[in-house]
C-alpha cells in the first residue's frame, strides 16, 4: 500500500519488491535519478528519456519474467530490460484479459 | 452523534439534493422529456438509448437502473413518460418507485396525442410537483446514513500514487462514522482481485468476487482481443499505465482498508453501513449511473488526465493528484491532492481535504460538474438489441 512520499525524490517505488519506479518529473537520458525505494534512496542513470508518471527499471529484468509494482505482478517483460530503461507497453505485456492469446490458442 | 443537513424521505432515506426527475421509459420519449426539463427550471431528465427491443436480464437491468434512479434519495419526485408500446412498463416502474413513498406521476405520449400535447401536459405536472418539492426543508440527520460511491476515470500514474489512496483515507473515515461506501469497476480489479479478496468479510463474498472477475475475463476471451487499448485506454497508456494489472492495483486503494461486507449486483440497493463491491463495468458513466441507481448520495471520482463527467441525480466530486491537470482543467476539478507527490502533503492531510469537500457538498455546496450542468446518465447493457 502507498505510504507518504518523501520530498526530494525524482522517482519512487511503492514496495520493496518492485523492479520499477514511477518518475515524478520529466527525466532525460543521462540524468541520474534519485529514487525513494523503501527507507533508502538509490540512484540510477537513465538510459532513455522518461516522462512524468512513466516507469523506469531499477534493476535488470530478463525477457519472459514477471514485472512487479505495488509488490504485485503488473505484467511480463517481452524483451530484456536494463536498469535505467523506460518500462512500458513496448517491453511489458499484460498477462490478464488476453482474449487475443486465447483466440490464438483456439486456432492451433 | 455527527449530523448533516438533509431532506428526510417518507421511507426514512435521507437526500442531500431535492431533484424532480423526468424519466423516459424508452428512447422514443427522450425529446419530450428534454423539452419539459428545458421549460421547468431545476428539473432533471435522464435521456437514454434503451427501453425497447430488449429481453430477459438485459430488459430487467434497464428497468432496475430507471427504477433505482427514481428511488435515489436525492430525488424528491418523479415524472415517467412512456411512448405507450415499449418493453419497459411505465405503470410497473411508477409502482416500484412509489414504494419509497415519494410522489410519482406517469403518462404515455400515444394516449396524450403526440409530442406537443405531451410536452404541455408534462410541463403542467412538473410545475405542480416542483412547487410541492420546494416546500420541503432540510433537517439534521445522522452522518451514518450517508452512502458514497468511489470511482476513478481518466487515470494516469498519479491516480494510484496520490488521488486513489487519498480517497481511501476519506472512505475509511466514512465507514468509521457508520456510513456506507461502494466501489465498482469489476474490469478494473483484474490482476488485483486477490488483494481485495483477502479483505472480504466472508468466504461467500470472496467466492463471489472471484466469480464476477472470472465471468468478465471470459467475456474478454470471447471477444478474442487484448484488453489493453480498451482498458487501459489510449489515454491511460499515454499517462504511463502499462497493463490492466497495473491500473487495477492502483485503482483498489480508493475504497480504503475496511472489510468488504458483500458483492452486490449492478444498480442493486447499497446496504446502509460498511464497504460493498458493486459488479459493474469500468466505463465511467455506466458505473456512476449504477451507483446512483443503488442509492449513493455522492460519487467521489479521482482522475489523472481529467474528465468533466457528472451524474444526473448525484453530485460528483472530482479529485486529482496530477498538478498540471488541476491547473489545466480547473473548471472540472474540485479537489487538488497533487501536493502528495511533491512530498509537502501527507496522505492523511489529503484525505482530510477530500473529507472536508464531502461534508460541504453533502451540506449543499455545488460541485463543478453540477455548476456546469453535467448530468451524464448511461445504462449498462448485457444483451443484444432485438
Amino acid at each position: 500500500m502507498v505510504s507518504n512520499i518523501h520530498a526530494g525524490a525524482d522517482a519512487l517505488t511503492i514496495h520493496n519488491q518492485d523492479q520499477v519506479a514511477t518518475v515524478l518529473r520529466d527525466l532525460s537520458e543521462g540524468d541520474t535519478a534519485w529514487i525513494r525505494h523503501g527507507e533508502t534512496m538509490i540512484s540510477i542513470k537513465l538510459l532513455e528519456n522518461v516522462a512524468f508518471g512513466h516507469k523506469i527499471a531499477i534493476t535488470n529484468i530478463s525477457e519472459g519474467s514477471v514485472v512487479r509494482k505495488y509488490g504485485e505482478i503488473i505484467g511480463r517483460a517481452t524483451k530484456e530490460i536494463e536498469a535505467g530503461m523506460h518500462v512500458h507497453v513496448h517491453n511489458v505485456e499484460g498477462i490478464r484479459g488476453r482474449g487475443d492469446k486465447t483466440a490464438q490458442e483456439e486456432q492451433r | 452523534m455527527k449530523t448533516i443537513p438533509a431532506y428526510m424521505r417518507p421511507n426514512g432515506d435521507i437526500g442531500i439534493r431535492n431533484h424532480l426527475l423526468i424519466i423516459p421509459t424508452v428512447i422514443c420519449s427522450n425529446q419530450v422529456c428534454n423539452r419539459i426539463m428545458q421549460s421547468v427550471p431545476d428539473t432533471v431528465a435522464i435521456p437514454h438509448q434503451h427501453g425497447c427491443s430488449q429481453i430477459g436480464a438485459d430488459k430487467d437491468r434497464t428497468f432496475d437502473v430507471l427504477a433505482g434512479t427514481g428511488k435515489n434519495p436525492n430525488v424528491g419526485g418523479v415524472i415517467i413518460i412512456s411512448l405507450g408500446c415499449e418493453v419497459v412498463d411505465p405503470k410497473r416502474l411508477a409502482d416500484e418507485i412509489r414504494k419509497t413513498g415519494k410522489p410519482v406521476e406517469w403518462f404515455d405520449i400515444q394516449s396524450v396525442g403526440g409530442s406537443v400535447k405531451a410536452i404541455g401536459h408534462g410541463i403542467e405536472i412538473a410545475k405542480r410537483m416542483k412547487a410541492e418539492l420546494d416546500k420541503l426543508t432540510k433537517t439534521d440527520v445522522p452522518l451514518s446514513k450517508l452512502k458514497i460511491g468511489v470511482k476513478c476515470g481518466g487515470s494516469d500514474a498519479t491516480s494510484g500514487l496520490a488521488s486513489n489512496p487519498a480517497l481511501g483515507e476519506a472512505a475509511d473515515r466514512l465507514v468509521a462514522e457508520g456510513g456506507g461506501i461502494v466501489i465498482g469497476e469489476t474490469t478494473e480489479i483484474i490482476g488485483a482481485e486477490h488483494v481485495l479478496a483477502e479483505r472480504c468479510a466472508s468466504e461467500t463474498t470472496k467466492e463471489k468476487l472471484f466469480h464476477i472477475v472470472d465471468r468478465f475475463e471470459k467475456e474478454v476471451d470471447r471477444m478474442g482481443a487484448d484488453m489493453r487499448g480498451g482498458n487501459p485506454s489510449p489515454g491511460n497508456i499515454a499517462g504511463g499505465l502499462t497493463t490492466i494489472e497495473e491500473k487495477s492495483l492502483g485503482c483498489i486503494s480508493k475504497c480504503g482498508t475496511a472489510p468488504i461486507e458483500g458483492v452486490i449486483e449492478y444498480a442493486e440497493r447499497i446496504p446502509e453501513h460498511g464497504l460493498y463491491f458493486m459488479d459493474s463495468p469500468g466505463n465511467d458513466i455506466e458505473c456512476v449511473s449504477g451507483m446512483a441507481a443503488g442509492g449513493a448520495h455522492i460519487v467521489c471520482f479521482t482522475t489523472g488526465l481529467g474528465t468533466p463527467t457528472g451524474a444526473a441525480v448525484v453530485p460528483v466530486i472530482k479529485i486529482t493528484g496530477n498538478p498540471s491537470t488541476f491547473r489545466h482543467m480547473e473548471d472540472n476539478m474540485d479537489v487538488d491532492v497533487s501536493d502528495i507527490l511533491s512530498g509537502s502533503f501527507s496522505l492523511s492531510e489529503a484525505g482530510a481535504r477530500i473529507w472536508q469537500e464531502i461534508m460541504e457538498v453533502a451540506g449543499g455546496k455545488l460541485t463543478k460538474a453540477e455548476i456546469l450542468g453535467h448530468q451524464e446518465f448511461s445504462i449498462n447493457r448485457i444483451g443484444p438489441s432485438l
